[in-house]
């Protein structure tokens, strides 16, 4: 396989998990703005920083307005990450690895590219807002579900997985880093039953909030819900989770090449040091600290996969 | 040169001027007359459908960089059907023009002898840019120069036939000629049981074996990449199609580098050789260091390695003197020189401007002639007689006096029709054929068929695509 073919299936997958991470935060940030009587627009401040996008937005717009705000996060054409800008990059991603693709993978993309265009043409409604993000989460669910059912389990496979979760990573990663001071004991001392909306917002945005219930029971701790989007290895959003994925999908290049690489040893450093503890060690080690760290892993974990299999010339 | 050509009335291919279904269309046009227009409209929806999401597009470029809009190109159902006789004599035509151009290649680069016998004017191709003196003396693997061709080929009557144009450089339009087929196979199974049509699908199995004949080593294990520019180019979809359906690889010149004397191309893990390049790259952007230095496209260094015969390049540098349009002329010329044979599909008739005795008749008779450029391409740069204004006119004369050596004229062809489905019937519109050649050491072969393009507005003669031309899919009749 081509080194740049490796590269375009990675960064594909890695825009279109972007992209339902971007659908998730708004749909949950839209949800607590309409159910929390003291909600204001500035909470809208809080979904840019989650994204790292509140300095780019902050140079085109003089205020943060809910609406502006979701216009461009979904059409914001100088956002390179704006969902239309999104669905422009893993439409191109799939054109250039268009032979790698099976057809069905290849046609949801395009259908995916026409449809979410002509959604996105003029500023969405609030009232079409929801049918929106539905359409988000189809197109994207339907492109990742042709690459389950129809793509061999061979070199190409691994990349579009290590794309995945990778991003994934980084998107849950970012939501902690924006959100870690609610879970701070300070804030809810250890032990007690939180009762505050803000750890709603971050359960939702991962789509979890059920699974948190499911996992933890009906009222939950802050060390619970690190535990539960850190460390829980069932949980395919968490830190943990997805590390699982890249390294199965390293080992699997790594024996079909025949060699080691610095990019496994990277992943293994990270899960043996930093994500087989006890969710009492990450507060002993700061959460804020570890989040930081770990960002700064995952994107040296990406940038060696990038040399180990030549994705750049 | 100067006969009479003749204007006579159109033919139809489908229907005589008495009203008789030509045999060849007779099955045809019984499944069709048993149909509902209703069932028929929803399948052309249908197979606007396929190809919106296949992706099968081109990119209009006759606009400024920012008009620039991707296409899907119209496809009309209505089959273009040739019987199998009529096909052999083109077939033949093909071969023995591809034959001859690929032979006249050899000689341009080598002895010079059809200049030697004064065939043709040396200034033909001493000031010609495509001619590539870096080709001067250097022999391609197999001495193959034209592994691809496409002609573009008319018809005026039911026995003849006439080369248009021949396309030696990059001919694009293979991956339509299959995709239509296999629309036109999914939509109309039932057309398919009845009527045995010759299979075009084998085209890309054909064109991997001839790239990998035309090897620079005898080796067993080839290794064959599609060279493009990359997915802006308005030919992209073909490039991957053509690599998917052939199991190798689509580089783009960033993937490929000259180390130790070979071209290598980088995989995830590591570089490794190849063999066979099967580039849809123009000859300027091939190699930086060899060519235009200002291309980012190519490889640097990859001519040193095809003059060392070490790689194999599918079509080989410098082709384009073949289809150039001040050499077609002299097409009727180069198939007896090289063949001593008479050819067996007609030039059209052309007044080179460059001899005032045809640019004094040229501007007499702009009024009945197609004008082009020489260099031109895409039905861009010429004028068409009967359709100009007499200011178009006044500009071309103008045009031509600056600059004569730049153009050529022919008549205004009539071009054969084919019925394409308009919504309420069939109504005829004017078509073209570009059938693909494959030639390696040990041989030449014709897929039976080609793309039929067509002008689907009333009356227009011009069948491009970015002129608002569609396709269509070409029957050869089994037996």
């Amino acid at each position: 396989m081509l080194g740049r073919t490796a590269s375009g299936l990675f960064w594909l997958f890695r825009y279109l998990e972007r992209m339902e991470n971007t659908a998730r935060l708004i749909n949950a940030a839209q949800w607590m703005s309409l159910t929390r009587m003291n909600a204001t627009d500035s909470d809208w401040l809080s979904v840019l920083n989650t994204v790292g996008a509140a300095d780019a937005f902050m140079t085109q717009h003089d205020e943060v307005t809910k609406a502006n705000v979701i216009d461009w996060l979904l059409r914001g054409s100088d956002y390179p990450s704006s969902l239309i800008n999104c669905m422009d990059a893993v439409q191109f991603s799939g054109k250039s690895v268009r032979t790698a693709i099976t057809e069905e993978v290849w046609e949801a993309i395009n259908a995916g590219h026409i449809d979410l265009n002509t959604q996105l043409k003029t500023r969405v409604s609030e009232s079409n807002l929801s049918t929106l993000l539905s359409s988000v989460r189809d197109v994207v669910s339907l492109i990742q579900g042709m690459a389950q059912s129809t793509m061999l389990r061979n070199d190409i496979f691994q990349f579009m997985s290590i794309g995945t979760h990778i991003e994934r990573t980084d998107c849950t990663l970012r939501l902690l880093d924006v959100k870690y001071y609610v879970l701070l004991p300070t804030v809810s001392p250890v032990g007690s039953v939180l009762d505050n909306v803000q750890w709603e917002t971050i359960l939702r945005s991962v789509s979890s909030l059920g699974g948190m219930k499911m996992a933890y029971g009906e009222q939950f701790s802050a060390p619970e819900i690190i535990d539960y989007l850190v460390l829980n290895r069932k949980m395919p959003r968490s830190l943990s989770y997805c590390l699982m994925k890249i390294s199965n999908s390293l080992r699997k290049l790594s024996i079909s090449s025949r060699r080691n690489t610095e990019s496994m040893r990277k992943a293994k450093h990270v899960a043996n040091y930093y994500l087989s503890v006890h969710v009492d060690s990450i507060f002993e080690y700061g959460l804020h600290e570890f989040v930081q760290k770990l960002l700064t892993l995952n994107s040296e974990l990406s940038d060696q996969i990038a040399e180990d299999y030549r994705f750049y010339e | 040169m100067r006969q009479k050509f003749s204007t006579g009335p159109l033919f139809n291919e489908m229907e005589s001027r008495s009203g008789n279904i030509r045999a060849c269309y007779k099955a045809f046009f019984k499944w069709f007359s048993g149909e509902s227009l209703s069932a028929i409209r929803k399948k052309q929806k249908e197979a606007q459908e396929i190809f919106r999401l296949s992706g099968i597009t081109f990119i209009s470029d006759n606009s400024k960089q920012e008009h620039k809009k991707t296409d899907l190109i119209p496809f009309d159902f209505v089959p273009r059907i040739i019987t199998s006789t009529e096909w052999s004599h083109v077939d033949s035509g093909i071969r023995q023009r591809t034959g001859a151009i690929n032979a006249f290649l050899f000689d341009v680069y080598h002895d010079q002898e059809i200049f030697k016998e004064k065939k043709i004017p040396l200034e033909l191709i001493a000031r010609n840019p495509a001619f590539l003196d870096k080709m001067i003396g250097l022999s391609p693997p197999g001495n193959i120069y034209t592994h691809i061709v496409g002609s573009d080929i008319i018809r005026t009557d039911p026995k003849t036939y006439y080369v248009l144009e021949d396309n030696a450089r990059t001919p694009s339009g293979a991956s339509y000629m299959l995709e239509n087929r296999e629309a036109m196979i999914n939509l109309f199974p039932e057309l398919f049981s009845r009527i045995k049509v010759k299979p075009v699908q084998d085209y890309t199995a054909n064109l991997l074996r001839t790239l990998a004949e035309s090897a620079p080593h005898k080796k067993s294990k080839v290794v064959v990449c599609i060279l493009t520019p990359g997915p802006f180019n308005s030919a992209y979809y073909e490039h991957a199609f053509l690599a998917d359906q052939m199991g190798i690889e689509l580089v783009e010149g960033s993937d490929l580098k000259v180390r130790d004397g070979r071209v290598h191309v980088r995989t995830i893990n590591g570089f490794t050789p190849i063999d066979v390049i099967y580039r849809r790259i123009d000859d300027d952007y091939l190699d930086p260091l060899n060519f235009n230095s200002d291309s980012l496209l190519g490889v640097p260094g990859l001519f040193d390695v095809y003059r060392a015969g070490r790689i194999s390049i599918a079509n080989a540098p410098g082709t384009g003197i073949a289809d150039d349009k001040s050499i077609y002329s002299y097409m009727p010329e180069i198939i007896k020189f090289y063949t001593g044979e008479a050819p067996i599909l007609d030039n059209v008739p052309t007044w080179r401007c460059s001899e005032v005795e045809s640019l004094n008749y040229v501007l007499n008779n702009m009024d009945s002639l197609v004008v082009k450029e020489v260099h031109g391409s895409g039905g861009y740069g010429m004028l068409i007689g009967p359709n100009s204004t007499k200011l178009m006119r006044k500009d071309f004369s103008e045009r031509l006096k600056a600059k004569p050596d730049k153009y050529i004229a022919q008549p205004v062809l009539p071009l054969s029709t084919v019925p394409i489905f308009g919504g309420r019937g069939l109504t005829p519109r004017h078509v073209d054929l570009r059938p693909f050649s494959l030639m390696s050491p040990k041989g030449i072969s014709v897929t039976p068929g080609g793309l039929t393009r067509v002008a689907l507005k009333k009356g227009s003669l011009v069948v491009n695509s970015s002129q608002g031309g569609g396709t269509k899919d070409t029957w050869i009749l089994e037996g």
